[in-house]
């Protein structure tokens, strides 16, 4: 028996290993038997200082559940708080172009290269979080949703139309002053015949293709139906959202099969109206970010 | 040391350990668990939470079925990115009545407990049928046959009476017309739909929401579903959203 430094107690025989001179358990299973090193030192340590950690925890941050509700901690530490104090941190590097931003109109923002600059940075940002979902990352749309880079605008391409577009919407009823104009399904609800409404898809295909030769048939009934709101040369009207039809430029296919379609049910594309979702500087941002894209007027 | 001699007692009795074990995690049980019976401290109520219609409910369940959440969240994390991209942070009562609820784990595709209002119902149509056609980077699979698939709405009534069971305030009257309302959100003003209104606030949305006039799909019911998430909370008129204290 080699000696060991915690002597062992009277009635306790403390079994030490022959071969290593390490103290075992004492327990025996058919021989064998678990020597019974000591635990790292290191490693203690870390366990030691873990504890002394989480008692400096309990009493800075909120920790213990109670009957009613939770101790709070001294440190007053909750995740809303670290939130605005984050949020705030933004603003305060931001105000200084914020508050130039929110008092200054369009035409100032456009003749302020630094505040431009701000503007369409922050635009770009916000268009790729809400926008780029319908109108494609690089914002050349896809069909039903309109390519914002070019100069084919339904409610108008000023920075003003687009302003009051994001605002309020296109045909988002939950918006009392969202844009609003109806088509009429020509052929679904009977107004037009088959053949008119071919004929008048034909002479729409001429507008733009020079090529195709429509009759006057076809012209009337355009006359008659259609220049209300496309206008006399079907160049459209912005006021009523209605396309321009003669600038090659479609919204939902220019073939025959697809325009028939459109003169037949109609279109109404909807777009959400921002304003309840966005803040003010933000729906101005992404108006400056659209405008800029290569269209604006 | 004395005590410690005595753990040999424990060690050598089953009985007596198993006692020792029940006793050490109850104790951790307890104190982790009573406080979430005063539900109250836990989930703080918030203004404009109703359940879900009986058609949104039936989209609910198709976005369990599907498995969304395997790869959506509906769970935005108070921190200063998330918010500004997805909006105001969740709150424990926007969920409360999600059983189970959606929170998710995982964001292959965004976040989308405040989807709803955010795109129309044609996009979200579209994007369910061929995810490619708006999103050309999307690795989203196609739901195209939620087109063709009539949504079960026979038996909401009792997916009503179940939620009921365990919290859920459905009236006797919700029950009763559980299937009509259904129809009825999905055709919106081409019924009478005052009784659904009546029965579910002013602030739902009633309307053809796959554009396919007469029938009730799965479609309609996963779009009525996705177009109301997150958007019950008004959050700039409530009063009693925690705000930062002090």
């Amino acid at each position: 028996m080699t000696k060991n430094k915690t002597q062992p107690k009277k009635d306790i025989k403390k079994d030490v290993d022959g071969l290593s001179g390490i103290e075992t358990t004492g327990h025996d299973w058919d021989g064998l038997k678990e020597l019974n090193n000591p635990l790292p030192r290191w490693w203690l340590w870390v366990w030691f200082v873990t504890i002394i950690w989480s008692i400096a925890y309990f009493v800075l941050y909120p920790a213990w559940p109670t009957i009613a509700n939770a101790t709070k901690g001294t440190l007053g530490y909750t995740q809303y708080k670290e939130l605005k104090e984050s949020q705030d941190e933004i603003e305060m590097r931001q105000a200084a172009y914020l508050e130039r931003f929110e008092k200054a109109s369009f035409e100032d923002v456009m003749n302020d290269p630094e505040l431009y600059a701000f503007a369409s940075a922050g635009g770009r940002t916000a268009f790729m979080d809400n926008c780029a979902t319908c109108h494609g990352t690089g914002a050349t749309g896809f069909e039903g949703y309109p390519n914002l880079q070019d100069d084919a605008w339904l409610w108008g391409g000023s920075i003003d139309d687009i302003y009051t577009t994001l605002k309020h919407g296109i045909r988002w009823d939950e918006d009392y002053d969202t844009r609003v104009s109806m088509m009429p399904a020509f052929g679904k609800d009977g107004i037009l015949t088959r053949d008119e409404i071919k004929s008048v898809v034909h002479y729409v295909m001429s507008l733009s293709d020079k090529s195709i030769h429509a009759d006057v048939a076809g012209e009337t009934i355009f006359m008659e139906n259609c220049a209300a709101c496309h206008a006399d040369d079907g160049k459209g009207l912005t006021d009523m959202g209605a396309p321009d039809l003669s600038d090659a430029i479609w919204l939902y296919g220019g073939d025959e099969h697809k325009l028939y379609e459109t003169v037949y049910y109609a279109r109404a594309g909807v777009m959400p109206a921002w304003q309840h979702r966005l803040d003010e500087n933000t729906l101005r941002q992404i108006s400056v970010y659209v405008h800029q894209l290569g269209g604006g007027e | 040391m004395k005590l410690l001699e005595k753990h040999e007692v424990l060690e050598k009795n089953s009985i007596l350990l198993l006692i020792g074990i029940i006793v050490v995690v109850l104790i951790g049980g307890i104190i982790e668990i009573i406080p979430l019976f005063r539900k109250e401290t836990v989930i703080e109520p918030v203004e404009g939470m109703r359940p879900y219609t009986p058609l949104e409910l039936a989209g609910y369940n198709i976005y369990l079925r599907e498995g969304c959440y395997n790869c959506h969240s509906q769970h935005i994390r108070p921190l200063r990115d998330e918010v500004t991209r997805y909006g105001h942070y969740s709150l424990a009562a926007e969920s409360m009545y999600d059983h189970p609820f959606q929170w998710g784990s995982k964001r292959t595709g965004p976040d989308l407990s405040r989807v709803g209002g955010k795109y129309s119902d044609e996009w979200h149509v579209a994007h369910l049928i061929k995810p490619q056609s708006v999103v050309p980077e999307s690795i989203m699979p196609s739901y195209s046959f939620l087109m063709r698939r009539a949504a079960t709405i026979s038996d909401l009534d009792k997916h009503l009476k179940t939620l009921r069971m365990i919290g859920v305030p459905y009236t006797e009257d919700m029950i009763a017309n559980a299937e009509k309302d259904a129809v009825a959100q999905a055709t919106g003003d081409r019924v009478d739909t005052s009784g659904f209104v009546s029965r579910y606030g002013e602030k739902v949305n009633a309307r053809d929401f796959d554009g396919q006039q007469h029938t009730v799909t799965e479609m309609d019911a996963l779009v009525a579903y996705l177009q109301v998430l997150g958007t019950m909370v008004d959050f700039k008129s409530a009063k009693n959203i925690h705000m930062v204290e002090e």
